[in-house]
C-alpha cells in the first residue's frame, strides 16, 4: 500500500512507523469552577507562564533555527492580549481550561481566515493551547520517544507536529517525518529541512498506518510506501541520487529539442513569490486572490488589492503573471457576497464568475486594481529601463462562451488586454472552440475539471481513483481544449495538480498545452523531466495515454515513451 | 505622543524572527506601545505577538509605531530600527 502527500524536505528515509496520537481533548463548553475567581486566574496565568518557559528552554537546548522558532512560540504563550482574554473569561465564571481554549480560538480564527503563511501558524497555536490545557487538566501530552528500542531511527507520523515536538529530535532518532496536515511553510517543513530529515506533509491517511510497519518516505516525490520491497528501496534511493545530481533549477522550460514551454508557479499571495523565484519559475501561472477577501467584513480597497498584485508583477519583470479573479462560493462565504439561499451543494452553486454576475461592483474593483497595478508596473519598468511583466487576468467557474465573452469584454474595457477563462467545467471544455474565440487565452484547472467530469467530490478520499489525473476521459477534455486553442492561435495553460507530475507534464505538452503552472516545489523536477524528452516523445506519450482504457494503463503507457524519467527517479 | 513611521525591510515582513525580536523589545518598555499598519489603520498592542502577526505586515509595507512618556523616543528608535532591518 502506498500513500502520497507533498514532499517538503528532500531525501529518502526508512524505518518503523511510530504514530504520535493522543490529542488533548477540548475542554467541555460551559464548564465552571468552584470558589472565587482569583485562584483560578492565577492557575491559568501560571500554566501559560510555565509553558512559555518550557518552550524557551526546549529551544535553548535545540539551538539553531529551532531556538528562534520556539522563542516566538514562548512569546505567544505569554501574549498580553491572550492573558487578558483568559482572565476575562474566568471572571465570567468559565473554568481555566475552557477559558484558555476560548481565548486561543479568537486568534486561531484570525490566522486561519488569513490563510497562507498565517494559516499554517494555526497548528503552532493549537500546540501551545494544548500544552497549557494539559498542564491545567493533568492530561498527558503525547511526545515522540527518544527511540523505539530497536537502535534504529523511526518514521514519525502525526496529524501535525509542533516545533516543540521536533526541535529536540535529530537524524539519529528520526528517519523521516510524515504528517496529515501542514504545508510547505509549516514548521515541520522548515525544521525537517534544517535537520536534513526527509519529510512528507499533507498526506491523508498517514496516521492509520499500523505502528511498527516498515515505511519508506520519499521527500522528493511525496510518496510514502508501506513494507517496501528491496527493489522499491533500490529504486527510490538511486532515483534520489540521480535527482540530486541532475536537477536543474534554472533556465526556461523546454523539451530536449528546444520547444519552449513556460514553467510557472501557483501562488496564494505575495508571500509565495520568494519560493517561486527560488525554484526558477518564469512567472506566475495562477495567482489565487482569495487571501485578500477571506475573513473580511467588506471587500478590500482598490489600493490594497493593487499593492498585492503589483508585488507579483514586480517579481517577474518581462515574465507572465496570470491572476485569477475571486473564486469564492458558499463553501467560503464572504460577508459582502451573501449567498442568495443555502446551497446544499456548494461546488455546483453560485461561485466564481457566477457571483460576479450578481455583484458586479466587486469585479469592477478587482479589475480596476489589476489595471492600475499593470500601469504602475509598466511606468516603473520604463523609468528603470527594464521589461514590464505581462499581466493576464482569468475568471474561474466559466461554463459558456457567453459568460466568457462577458468577462473578457469587462477586462478589455478596463484596459486589461489579456483576458482569459479557466476551463474547469466539462461544458467549457466540450465547447472550447467557441470559448477560445472570445478570449485571449485559457487555462485548464484539472482538479475541478476532474471533479465535475467524474461527479466525484474533491474532498472525498474514497473517490480517489476517479480523481486520478490520468483518467483517459480527463485527458480527452484537455486534448479537446488544447487543440481548439492551438487552432485559434491562443495559449492554453494547465494550472492544476497534474502539471506537477513530471510524467503528466510531458503528456500535457504532448497534448498541446503551452504553459504549465504548479506549486513551486515541483518546478525543478518538471523542468528536468521535460528537458529529458523531445516534443515528439511527449506527443507519442500523450497518444499512448489517450489510447489506454484505465488511468493506470494510461500512466504506464505514457511512461513507456518517456524513458528519460527513469534515471531522474520521478 | 511620539511616533515613528517605518517601512518594514525584512524579506519575511513583520513575521517570524523580526516579529519576535520586535515584541521582545517592546515588552521591556514601561509604557504602552501601539503599531498601526499603513496610515489610518487600527492600532494594535505592540507587546502582543499575536496581534502583530495578525497585522500581516509584508516587506515594503509601512507601519506607524507610537508610544508616550519618558524614554518613548529611545524605545521608538529601537523598534523602528528592528522593523527597518532587512
Amino acid at each position: 500500500m502506498n500513500l502520497r502527500g507533498a514532499g517538503v524536505s528532500p531525501g529518502i528515509g526508512m524505518g518503523a512507523a511510530y504514530v504520535l496520537t493522543g490529542a488533548v481533548p477540548e475542554p467541555v463548553a460551559g464548564s465552571t469552577y468552584e470558589g472565587p475567581p482569583e485562584p483560578e486566574r492565577e492557575r491559568a496565568v501560571a500554566a501559560l507562564r510555565q509553558v512559555a518557559g518550557e518552550l524557551e528552554a526546549c529551544g535553548n537546548r535545540a539551538g539553531g533555527e529551532a531556538k528562534e522558532i520556539l522563542k516566538a512560540q514562548a512569546l505567544i504563550a505569554e501574549d498580553p492580549g491572550l492573558v487578558v482574554g483568559v482572565k476575562a473569561l474566568i471572571d465570567e465564571g468559565i473554568a481555566a481550561p475552557r477559558a484558555v481554549y476560548q481565548a486561543f480560538a479568537k486568534y486561531r480564527d484570525m490566522l486561519a481566515s488569513a490563510g497562507g503563511y498565517l494559516g499554517e501558524r494555526v497548528a503552532d497555536l493549537d500546540d501551545i493551547r494544548d500544552r497549557v490545557i494539559a498542564r491545567l487538566t493533568g492530561h498527558p501530552l503525547p511526545a515522540p520517544p527518544p527511540d523505539l528500542g530497536t537502535g534504529e531511527p523511526y518514521v514519525l507520523i502525526a496529524i501535525d507536529l509542533a516545533p516543540a515536538d521536533t526541535a529536540l529530535l535529530s537524524k539519529d532518532v528520526v528517519a523521516a517525518f510524515v504528517t496529515e496536515g501542514g504545508g510547505p511553510t509549516s514548521h515541520t517543513a522548515i525544521l525537517s529541512r534544517a535537520m536534513g530529515v526527509p519529510a512528507v506533509v499533507a498526506c491523508p491517511g498517514a496516521t492509520e498506518i499500523p505502528p511498527g510497519t516498515r515505511v519508506l518516505v520519499d521527500g522528493n516525490t511525496g510518496e510514502v510506501r508501506l513494507e517496501p520491497t528491496e527493489s522499491d528501496v533500490a529504486r527510490h534511493v538511486s532515483a534520489n541520487d540521480a535527482r540530486r545530481q541532475r536537477m536543474t533549477t534554472g533556465g526556461p522550460g523546454r523539451t530536449r529539442d528546444g520547444y519552449l514551454v513556460q514553467l510557472l508557479a501557483n501562488i496564494g499571495g505575495p508571500g509565495d513569490l520568494d519560493g517561486a523565484l527560488a525554484a526558477g519559475a518564469e512567472g506566475v501561472g495562477l495567482y489565487r486572490t482569495e487571501f485578500l477577501f477571506l475573513g473580511r467584513p467588506e471587500a478590500p480597497s482598490v489600493a490594497e488589492q493593487e499593492q498585492a498584485y503589483r508585488a507579483a508583477l514586480a517579481a517577474f519583470p518581462g515574465g507572465k503573471v496570470v491572476v485569477r479573479t475571486l473564486d469564492a462560493g458558499a463553501d467560503k462565504p464572504l460577508a459582502f457576497l451573501p449567498p442568495a439561499a443555502p446551497e446544499p451543494n456548494p461546488a455546483l452553486g453560485e461561485r466564481g464568475l457566477r457571483l460576479f454576475e450578481k455583484f458586479p461592483k466587486v469585479m469592477d474593483a478587482q479589475l480596476e486594481a489589476l489595471s492600475v497595478a499593470a500601469a504602475v508596473d509598466r511606468a516603473g519598468a520604463v523609468r528603470a529601463g527594464t521589461a514590464a511583466a505581462e499581466l493576464q487576468v482569468m475568471a474561474p467557474m466559466v461554463a459558456t462562451a457567453q459568460e466568457a465573452k462577458w468577462f473578457a469584454d469587462a477586462c478589455h474595457t478596463r484596459g486589461l488586454p489579456q483576458a482569459g477563462v479557466m476551463i474547469e467545467i466539462p461544458a467549457a471544455a466540450l465547447r472550447a472552440e467557441s470559448l477560445v474565440t472570445v478570449v485571449d487565452f485559457v487555462s485548464i484547472g484539472t482538479n475541478d475539471l476532474s471533479q465535475y467530469t467524474f461527479a466525484a467530490d474533491r474532498q472525498s478520499g474514497a473517490l480517489g481513483s476517479l480523481q486520478d489525473p490520468w483518467q483517459p476521459a480527463l485527458l480527452d477534455l484537455v486534448a479537446m481544449t488544447a487543440t481548439a486553442a492551438a487552432d485559434n492561435g491562443k495559449p492554453c495553460g494547465v494550472c492544476g495538480e497534474s502539471a506537477a507530475d513530471p510524467a503528466m507534464a510531458c503528456v500535457l505538452v504532448g497534448l498541446g498545452v503551452t504553459t504549465l503552472s504548479m506549486g513551486a516545489a515541483a518546478l525543478p523536477a518538471v523542468r528536468t523531466g521535460l528537458g529529458a524528452h523531445t516534443l515528439d516523445q511527449c506527443q507519442l506519450a500523450a497518444q499512448a495515454a489517450r489510447g489506454a482504457s484505465t488511468a493506470a494503463h494510461a500512466r504506464a503507457a505514457a511512461r513507456s515513451h518517456l524513458p528519460g524519467l527513469v534515471p531522474l527517479g520521478v | 505622543m511620539a511616533e515613528r513611521k517605518v517601512t518594514v525591510a525584512a524579506e519575511v515582513g513583520l513575521h517570524a524572527r523580526p516579529a519576535a525580536t520586535f515584541v521582545q523589545t517592546a515588552v521591556k518598555a514601561p509604557m504602552d506601545i501601539t503599531v498601526t499598519k499603513g496610515v489610518g489603520g487600527t492600532p494594535v498592542n505592540g507587546k502582543s505577538i499575536l496581534q502583530i502577526l495578525g497585522l500581516d505586515v509584508r516587506q515594503g509595507e509601512d507601519i506607524v509605531i507610537r508610544a508616550e512618556g519618558e524614554g518613548a523616543d529611545e524605545v521608538l528608535d529601537q523598534l523602528a530600527a528592528i522593523a527597518g532591518t532587512p
